[in-house]
């Protein structure tokens, strides 16, 4: 059961743990806005390791603006970017 | 805080969008990970090989090209999970390297 639906907002967990991590850095600690749910997934967090990849966890494609994620941004207001975030580095953005 | 790997956004120079023939020796790296993978149970994932590329020493990350780092990754790996032995590994490495200066 996915705890997040399309359009809303969610803010990426800022944490840099060490281990086989596909949430990129430049999008920790940014907001952004679940585009789509692509399904629940094993965990590469895991998999990475020889591990079972359990729990599986749904998989967010997640919009940010650009200017959000590139504090230096000159290109149109209206540049987005999806990243595919799994849900234990997203929390809701009030 | 980053690790060494995770580079986007990074400065990167321009980008060589010249062509290129894969050389044999790379299409058989690669058929050697999708042979690993797609067995059942796998005897390695892309996860594991993605993993593996990101333990690289950051200059032998920068040194090594694309299916070079993939071939170091998947000795690593496949030594770490015991389906090669380091030594055994070295010594066919050897033999091999002896034929092609034998050959050259």
């Amino acid at each position: 059961m996915a705890r997040f639906a399309p359009g809303e907002a969610v803010h990426v967990q800022d944490r840099h743990p060490a281990g086989h991590l596909r949430t990129p850095a430049y999008c920790r600690g940014k907001r952004g806005v679940v585009e789509r749910i692509c399904g629940s997934f094993g965990q590469p967090e895991s998999y990475g390791f020889g591990g079972d990849g359990k729990p599986f966890q749904p998989l967010y494609r997640v919009r940010f603006e650009q200017a959000r994620i590139w504090p230096d941004y000159d290109g149109p207001a209206t540049d987005t970017v999806e990243i595919e975030i799994f849900e234990h580095w997203l929390d809701p953005a009030g | 805080m980053r690790q060494y790997h995770d580079m986007g956004g990074l400065p990167a120079g321009p980008i060589d969008r010249h062509e290129h023939e894969s050389a044999l020796w790379e299409k058989r790296v690669d058929a050697l990970l999708m042979l690993l993978a797609g067995r059942k149970p796998p005897l390695m994932r892309v996860d594991e090989l993605r993993r593996g590329i990101e333990q690289l020493p950051p200059d032998a990350y920068d040194r090594l090209s694309y299916y070079e780092r993939w071939i170091s990754s998947i000795s690593a790996i496949l030594v770490e999970k015991g389906v090669l032995d380091q030594a055994e590994l070295e010594a066919r490495v050897a033999e091999v390297r002896a034929r092609a200066e034998g050959a050259g």
